[in-house]
C-alpha cells in the first residue's frame, strides 16, 4: 500500500476504543437473545436429570453405553451415562456448531461491517467471539454435569462398580465423575476450536455446517469404531471425550488420559490460531464470504491433518505404542482383575461370605478365533477362562469361560458362558433390589497405551 | 495561509487520488472528494461504480491502494484507523432480528461505553420515528423499518461525519419524511452526511453538493445548482390555457424547440420544450404578452438526473473505447 499519510491538521480524535470485555457482552447478549442458544441451555439443566430417571425406572437398560447396564444398581451409572452420551454425540457433533455461528452469524445477517465499523479491531472482535462462544459452552457443561448428577441422587446413591470390578463408594464415584467432567472440557474446546475455524474459512456457507457435522461423526466414528493403531486413535481429540474411562480403574489408566488431553489442547491451539489467521487477513468489504474449498483444505483441513500425524507420532515415540493396543495379555490382566472384584462382591451378596480379591489369586487365558488368528485387535471373538482358588478349600480352582466382545477403543463386554451357577443368569437380592449376577455380563477395560505384554 | 488553516478545519473528508483495486478490477481510480462541516453530500453513480467502495474506505472498512485521506483532521491510512465520530453504514444496515429495536441500541451504547459520546436510545428511536415499536423483535421489521433503525444505530454515536449508503431503501413516504428531517437537522448541527442514492429526487432535495462516479472516476464533483447550470439543454413540461398558441410562441421563440414525443401518456395540454433556462425565461413573459397562462412549466427529469444520464454515458462510451 502507498497510501500517503497527511499531516494531522490538529483535531487528533483517537479511534473509538471498545474493550475485549464490551465486546464480550456485546456478543453475549446477541448470543443469549437468540432462542435455540436459551433453549439448548435449558435442556441441559433439565434433560439429563429427566432421561436418568426415566431410563433408570424402565426394564431395558442401555448397556451398549458404559455403565448403562449399572442403572438400575446406582444413580451414579446414571449419572456417568450423561457424559458417556454427552462425549459420543453431544460434544463432537454439537460443540462445534455451537462455538461457530458466533461467526458465520454475522455474515448471515450481513453485520460485519457494522460491528468493523463499532469496534474497529478485528482482534477484539475475534477474542470477544471465542470468549462469548465459550461461554455459552461453559453453560451447557455444568448444566450436563449437574443435572445428571441431579439424576442420580434422586434414582439412589450407592455404590459404582469400576471397570475393573472394584466398588466406588458414592464419594469416591461423585470425586471421579466430576474428575471426569472435567477431563472432557479439553476436547470440548479442541472441539469448539474446530468450529470457530470452519465457521471462520466458510463463513454462511453450509458447506461449513455439513463439514463439522460429517467431519465430528468421521471423529467419532474414528476413535471408537474403526481399526486403526492406538496412537493414530489416541491423536484424536474425540478420543479424550472416553480416555476419562480409565479413571474409573484402580490404579487408574492415566496414560491414555493423559496423552487425550495434552493431544486436545494440541487441537485446539493450532485451530484457534488458524482461525485467527485467517480472521486477520479477511477482507471485510466483501459482503459475502461463502468461502473455498481450496482455502478449506489447505488452510484447515491440512493443518489439522498434520497435527494428528505429528501427535500420532509424539504418542507412538513416547509410549511405544505401535498396534492396536489391544493383544492377550492385557485383557487376561484386565479380565481376571475384573472377575476377582466381582466375585468378592458376589459371594457378599449370595452367599454372605468374606473373601478378598487377594485370597482368590486370580489369572485369566484368552485366545482369539480360537487361536486361528493373530492374538492381537479387538473383535467379538475373543474367549478366555478365568481360573481362581476357591477360598477355605486348599488346592481347589475354579474355572469359569467368558466370551469377550472387544471394542478398538479398549472398551470390552465380558459375557459368562459358564459354568452357570458362576457366572450364568440369575438374580440376586440386592440391597436396592432384584439384580442380575454381577459375574454374569460386565464392563471392562484395557489400557491401549499401556505395555504390551510379553511372547 | 489563514484562510487555507481555516478551511482545512470546516473540511471533514479531504480525498486526494484515491486508488482502490480488487485484483483486476479498479474500483476507485483517482478520486477526489471534499465534503465540510454541516453539509450534505450525495454520491452517485451507475452500479459498479465504486459508491459503495468509497464510502467503505470513508467509514474505514479498508484503506485505499494510494492516494490521501483525511477524516475529521486526521490522516486515515489503514483499514479501521478512521477516528471516533464517525458512524454510518454500507451494504445495509447491520441488526440482529433476535433483539428488538431498543435492545439493538442500548447494546451498540453499552459496547461504547459509558464515558464515550453516545446520544440516548429513546431520543434516537424518536428520530426515526420508531418509538411505537422500540420493543418489538427486528426480525419482524420492514425493508425500510430496518433502514430507520440503521439510521439510529449511527445516530447513537453522535456522529460528526456520517456515512450512509442507500438510506432511503425501501422507505415509505413517512419514513422518509423521517429520514430527510433527521438528516438536514443533523448537518444543521454541523454533521457531515455523506450518503448514496439511486433516487435522484432524494438527493435533489437534501444535498448541496454532489460527486457522480462513473467506472470509479469522478465525472462530476460540486454543488447541485453548478450541475443544472453546466447542463446544457432540458425538457420542460409546459401546460398554458392555450395549447395550440403556446406551441407556436415556442417555436418562434430563439432557442426554444418544441419535443413532439411527449412521453408514453401523451396530454393534450401539455407540450414538451427543449431549452436552456436562459431560454425559458424568454419564453415565460412572451406567453404571457400572447395572453396565454401558463399554468406547469417543470422538467420531465430533474436536472440531476439529466446531468447523471448525460455523463455517465458520457464516461462509458469513453471507457468502452
Amino acid at each position: 500500500m502507498t497510501v500517503t499519510a497527511t499531516t494531522a491538521s490538529g483535531e487528533g480524535l483517537a479511534p473509538p476504543s471498545v474493550s475485549v470485555w464490551r465486546g464480550y457482552r456485546f456478543e453475549l447478549v446477541k448470543l443469549l437473545a437468540q432462542w435455540w442458544v436459551r433453549i439448548l441451555i435449558g435442556l441441559c439443566w433439565i434433560g439429563p436429570a429427566v432421561a436418568v430417571i426415566v431410563v433408570s425406572g424402565q426394564n431395558s437398560l442401555p448397556a451398549d453405553t458404559l455403565f448403562g447396564r449399572q442403572m438400575h444398581a446406582t444413580g451414579w451409572a446414571g449419572a456417568l451415562v450423561v457424559l458417556s452420551f454427552a462425549g459420543s454425540w453431544f460434544f463432537p457433533l454439537l460443540t462445534p456448531v455451537i462455538a461457530g455461528d458466533v461467526f458465520s452469524a454475522e455474515d448471515r445477517l450481513g453485520t460485519w461491517s457494522h460491528l468493523l465499523v463499532a469496534v474497529r479491531s478485528p482482534r477484539r472482535i475475534f477474542l470477544a467471539k471465542a470468549l462469548a462462544s465459550l461461554t455459552v459452552l461453559l453453560m451447557c457443561l455444568p448444566g450436563l454435569a449437574v443435572s445428571g448428577i441431579i439424576g442420580g441422587l434422586v434414582v439412589g446413591s450407592r455404590p459404582l462398580i469400576g471397570l475393573d470390578g472394584h466398588p466406588l463408594s458414592p464419594a469416591e464415584a461423585a470425586g471421579t465423575l466430576l474428575l471426569a467432567w472435567l477431563c472432557a472440557l479439553v476436547p470440548v474446546l479442541a472441539f469448539a476450536a474446530i468450529g470457530l475455524l470452519a465457521s471462520v474459512i466458510f463463513g454462511r456457507s453450509p458447506i461449513g455446517l455439513l463439514l463439522l457435522a460429517f467431519g465430528g461423526l468421521g471423529m467419532l466414528l474414528a476413535s471408537q469404531v474403526l481399526p486403526m493403531p492406538a496412537a493414530v486413535r489416541v491423536a484424536l481429540p474425540s478420543f479424550a471425550f472416553l480416555s476419562w474411562n480409565g479413571l474409573f480403574t484402580s490404579p487408574p489408566q492415566l496414560g491414555s488420559l493423559i496423552a487425550g488431553i495434552a493431544v486436545s489442547l494440541a487441537w485446539a491451539a493450532t485451530a484457534t490460531a488458524l482461525a485467527y489467521v485467517i480472521f486477520m487477513r479477511r477482507d471485510f468489504t466483501s459482503p459475502a464470504n461463502d468461502g473455498s474449498v481450496r482455502r478449506a483444505i489447505t488452510l484447515g483441513i491440512l493443518p489439522l491433518l498434520a497435527v494428528w500425524v505429528l501427535s500420532a507420532g509424539v504418542v507412538a515415540a513416547a509410549t511405544g505404542a505401535t498396534g492396536s493396543g489391544i493383544d492377550a495379555g492385557k485383557l487376561q490382566r484386565s479380565l481376571a482383575t475384573s472377575f476377582g472384584h466381582l466375585y468378592v462382591v458376589q459371594s457378599q451378596e449370595v452367599y454372605h461370605l468374606s473373601v478378598t480379591a487377594a485370597q482368590l489369586r486370580t489369572t485369566a487365558s484368552c485366545a482369539k478365533g480360537q487361536g486361528l488368528v493373530a492374538q492381537d485387535g479387538p473383535g467379538n471373538d475373543w474367549r478366555c477362562s478365568v481360573y481362581w482358588h476357591l477360598p477355605g478349600v486348599s488346592n481347589a480352582t475354579g474355572q469359569a469361560v467368558y466370551q469377550l466382545d472387544v471394542s478398538p477403543n479398549g472398551r470390552y463386554v465380558a459375557d459368562g458362558d459358564g459354568p452357570n451357577q458362576v457366572n450364568g443368569y440369575f438374580v440376586l437380592r440386592a440391597p436396592y433390589g432384584d439384580a442380575p449376577n454381577p459375574l454374569w455380563q460386565f464392563d471392562g477395560l484395557v489400557d491401549l497405551l499401556g505395555p504390551a505384554s510379553k511372547g | 495561509m489563514l484562510t487555507d488553516d481555516i478551511l482545512s478545519k470546516s473540511r471533514t473528508v479531504r480525498a486526494q487520488g484515491l486508488t482502490k483495486c480488487f485484483g483486476d478490477v479498479v474500483a476507485l481510480d483517482g478520486v477526489d472528494l471534499d465534503a465540510e462541516a454541516g453539509q450534505i453530500h450525495g454520491i452517485v453513480g451507475p452500479n459498479g461504480a465504486g459508491k459503495t467502495t468509497l464510502l467503505g474506505i470513508l467509514l474505514g472498512l479498508a484503506a485505499a491502494d494510494s492516494g490521501t485521506l483525511e477524516v475529521l483532521g486526521v490522516p486515515v491510512g489503514r483499514a479501521l484507523a478512521a477516528p471516533d465520530g464517525v458512524a454510518g453504514f454500507v451494504d445495509g444496515p447491520g441488526l440482529y432480528p433476535a433483539l428488538t429495536a431498543r435492545g439493538n441500541l442500548a447494546a451498540l451504547a453499552a459496547l461504547r461505553g459509558p464515558g464515550a459520546r453516545t446520544a440516548g436510545v429513546d431520543e434516537v428511536l424518536q428520530q426515526v420515528g420508531l418509538t411505537d415499536v422500540a420493543d418489538d423483535r427486528v426480525r419482524g421489521f420492514s425493508l425500510g423499518m430496518r433502514q430507520r433503525l440503521g439510521l439510529a444505530a449511527a445516530l447513537i454515536t453522535k456522529p460528526r461525519l456520517l456515512v450512509l449508503d442507500e438510506p432511503a431503501n425501501g422507505l415509505d413516504p413517512a419514513g422518509k419524511r423521517h429520514v430527510h428531517n433527521t438528516l438536514v437537522r443533523l448537518a444543521a448541527d454541523g454533521a457531515t452526511i455523506i450518503l448514496s442514492s439511486h433516487r435522484m429526487d432524494d438527493l435533489a432535495a437534501m444535498c448541496s453538493e454532489v460527486t457522480i462516479l462513473a467506472t470509479g472516476r469522478v465525472v462530476f464533483s460540486g454543488p447541485l445548482n453548478k450541475l443544472a447550470g453546466e447542463n446544457r439543454e432540458l425538457d420542460y413540461r409546459l401546460r398554458t390555457s392555450d395549447t395550440g398558441a403556446a406551441r407556436r410562441v415556442a417555436a418562434e421563440t430563439d432557442g426554444i424547440s418544441v419535443v413532439d414525443d411527449a412521453g408514453p401518456r401523451p396530454d393534450p395540454e401539455v407540450i414538451v420544450v427543449r431549452a436552456l433556462v436562459s431560454d425559458l425565461d424568454e419564453l415565460v413573459p412572451r406567453l404571457v404578452r400572447a395572453d396565454i397562462a401558463v399554468r406547469e412549466l417543470a422538467p420531465v427529469t430533474s436536472p440531476l438526473e439529466s446531468a447523471f444520464l448525460a455523463l455517465t454515458d458520457q464516461q462509458e462510451r469513453e471507457s468502452s473505447r
